[in-house]
């Protein structure tokens, strides 16, 4: 369209010239992020293939890229069994659970972070970031000692429980997400809470009447992330988990489908298709909050 | 007439109880409720993360049956492991070369989405941060079987162009390839995000000043762009330098550290130490080996925060 308008508009050499080198630039772009989107999406495509054959097509000599006598027996298998749908079930209440603690720990938090000057605000936000910055491969021996010695003093078993990852989840997604609220609180602009409290509103009627609507966009970025981390976290719940009925999806994948050296592909691969579909679901339906919460936050990469 | 009702009340309230109302004046104080607000954050940080930390440097001095006090005896036993030290070069090689490709790609990539139309960037955008959206374990379960020795889809695809099979996990310099590779593929996407909003910010009137100047694309790049992204290159690679060091999932999963613990990084060679083999004093050691360099690219994140809050 704008190639011919300028066509048209400038017969001069020069504007044809760059008209053309322009026309060739998106060319040679669409070429390589055709290569690229290759590259990106060869793993997903081809757990899709190997959850639509049967093991016998699986080890078959046959084209690996192509579907011949495709079936749905893998994912009627998977889930009719009562295993995967205990993990699968598991990892939604995890899930569930650590994004609603998390917003009642962080928006809180947030909103005096970034409203309310008090003794210590500017250290305790710098702390916040730096807590996001620890790695939960740093304090997963520590943790675990920590559950093991609480059991025996308490007699309460923390141990290979699925619920107690609710209470560590949150050590990952509370510092981001309060980190991520305090940029969008603080670009809220000042007269509307001033307003507020000069007609009497309290902190809380501020934070609730005002910041939460407004924040809204926010709130979704950090309630995405929060429920996409304790999906797709694998270390915490392989230390704390053992039995089978208190695994998580991702543990519960790569320890059970695998029944000693024998690797049933077809099965696995439909497990972690069916394991990476509730984040692809919310990704697909909310992308642009998702990125807006990425670039917002700088979360780890 | 309700104001009235209401006024009233209050009067009639306040009056009655001094006290009650001291109290009500310090609960509605502003530190007294920011306090409240921040509590519940404040007790996950000093409990779930700080104590742990601190608990790690204590129990890196015990014996393995957590009977004795050994001082540095842990970590002067791990010096003399050889598997250490190359746990040390593999950490640094895998987590600097990965975030390496990673930064580059995502910046190649970011120009190329940046350079279609804005109506088509959405869908390309979509696509191309799949792997991010996957968790991690998944995604890597999809890769240990495209690297499967006997049925690999690679090595099938390869042999139509007369590349022999290949050992993808069970050699040393493929299996150190093929982690940094997956993660490379993990990680790309997320550079990719943030470049592409760093370039985005880049003001258009500056690239035509330079076409007016008769800037070729090379001195747009170095004169224009690069300069803006600057920070966000930056802070970017630092973070990403962070995670892919302390990376657990993908190694994990694709080789466990094999073969021949050639690919173990910090933290799953801490879990095979510390959890599989029950040394818990000696997998907290190893994970303490992490800190020097995460608190280095710490402080330099922090420098950069501060000046965008600065500017800001």
């Amino acid at each position: 369209m704008s190639t011919l308008a300028i066509d048209k508009a400038g017969p001069t050499r020069k504007l044809r010239s760059m008209s053309r080198d322009r026309a060739w630039a998106l060319r040679w772009s669409y070429f390589f992020l055709i290569l690229f989107a290759i590259f990106f999406l060869t793993p997903p495509v081809y757990m899709l293939i190997t959850s639509l054959k049967s093991s016998a097509e699986i080890s078959a000599a046959t084209n690996p890229w192509w579907v011949f006598h495709p079936t749905l027996s893998n994912y009627v298998e998977l889930l009719t069994s009562n295993q995967f749908l205990r993990f699968f079930w598991n990892s939604s209440i995890i899930s569930i659970v650590v994004v609603i603690v998390t917003m009642l720990i962080s928006i809180p938090a947030a909103f005096a972070l970034a409203r309310m000057k008090f003794w210590g605000s500017a250290t305790l936000a710098t702390g916040v970031f730096l807590t996001y910055l620890i790695p939960d491969s740093l304090l997963f021996i520590p943790l675990f000692k920590m559950l093991a010695v609480i059991q025996e003093f308490t007699g309460i078993t923390l141990l290979n429980r699925w619920y107690v990852l609710v209470f560590i989840y949150p050590t990952l997604t509370v510092p981001f997400c309060t980190w991520i609220m305090i940029g969008y609180f603080a670009s809220i602009p000042k007269e509307l809470d001033e307003a507020a409290l000069i007609d009497g509103a309290s902190w809380l009627q501020t934070l609730t009447r005002i910041f939460i609507p407004v924040a809204l966009p926010g709130l979704i970025a950090a309630t995405i992330f929060a429920f996409t981390v304790s999906w797709a976290q694998f270390l915490y719940p392989l230390v704390f988990t053992t039995s089978i009925d208190q695994l998580v999806l991702p543990v519960g994948i790569t320890t059970t489908l695998i029944k000693g050296d024998v690797f049933n592909w077809g099965q696995i691969m439909t497990g972690a298709l069916l394991g990476a579909a509730p984040p692809l679901v919310i990704y697909a339906f909310l992308m642009d909050y998702y990125i807006a919460g990425l670039t917002a936050g700088a979360t780890k990469g | 007439m309700a104001d009235v009702v209401v006024e009233q009340g209050r009067r009639i309230s306040s009056a009655r109880s001094r006290k009650g109302a001291g109290l009500r004046n310090v609960l509605g104080r502003k530190s007294t409720v920011a306090f409240f607000l921040t509590l519940p954050l404040i007790l996950l940080i000093v409990l779930l993360v700080l104590y742990p930390a601190f608990y790690s440097l204590y129990l890196a001095t015990l014996n393995k049956a957590m009977t004795k006090f050994v001082g540095l005896g842990n970590f002067t036993f791990l010096f003399k492991r050889e598997t250490f030290w190359m746990v040390v070069k593999q950490s640094c090689l895998f987590a600097v070369t990965a975030v390496i490709f990673k930064a580059l790609i995502g910046f190649i990539v970011a120009h190329f989405v940046h350079n279609i139309p804005g109506r088509k960037q959405r869908k390309w955008r979509g696509m191309l941060l799949v792997p991010w959206v996957i968790p991690p374990a998944m995604s890597t379960l999809a890769w240990l079987w495209l690297f499967d020795p006997s049925y690999s889809a690679f090595n099938y695809t390869l042999s139509f162009f007369g590349v022999g099979p290949i050992p993808w996990l069970g050699d040393t310099f493929w299996a150190r390839f093929s982690v940094i590779l997956v993660n490379v593929w993990y990680g790309a996407p997320f550079f990719l995000i943030m470049y592409l909003a760093a370039l985005k910010s880049v003001p258009d009137q500056l690239y035509e000043a330079a076409a007016i100047d008769g800037a070729n694309w090379w001195q747009k790049m170095w004169y224009v762009t690069l300069p803006m992204m600057r920070n966000i290159i930056a802070i970017t690679t630092l973070f990403s330098l962070i995670v892919t060091f302390a990376n657990f999932d993908i190694v994990r999963i694709l080789t466990s550290g094999g073969p021949l613990d050639t690919t173990h990084l910090f933290a799953t060679w801490a879990f095979q130490v510390g959890i599989q083999s029950s040394d818990i004093p000696l997998g907290a050691c190893v994970s303490l080996f992490m800190v020097p360099i995460l608190a280095v690219a710490a402080v330099f994140i922090l420098r950069d925060v501060n000046k965008r809050g600065n500017e800001a």
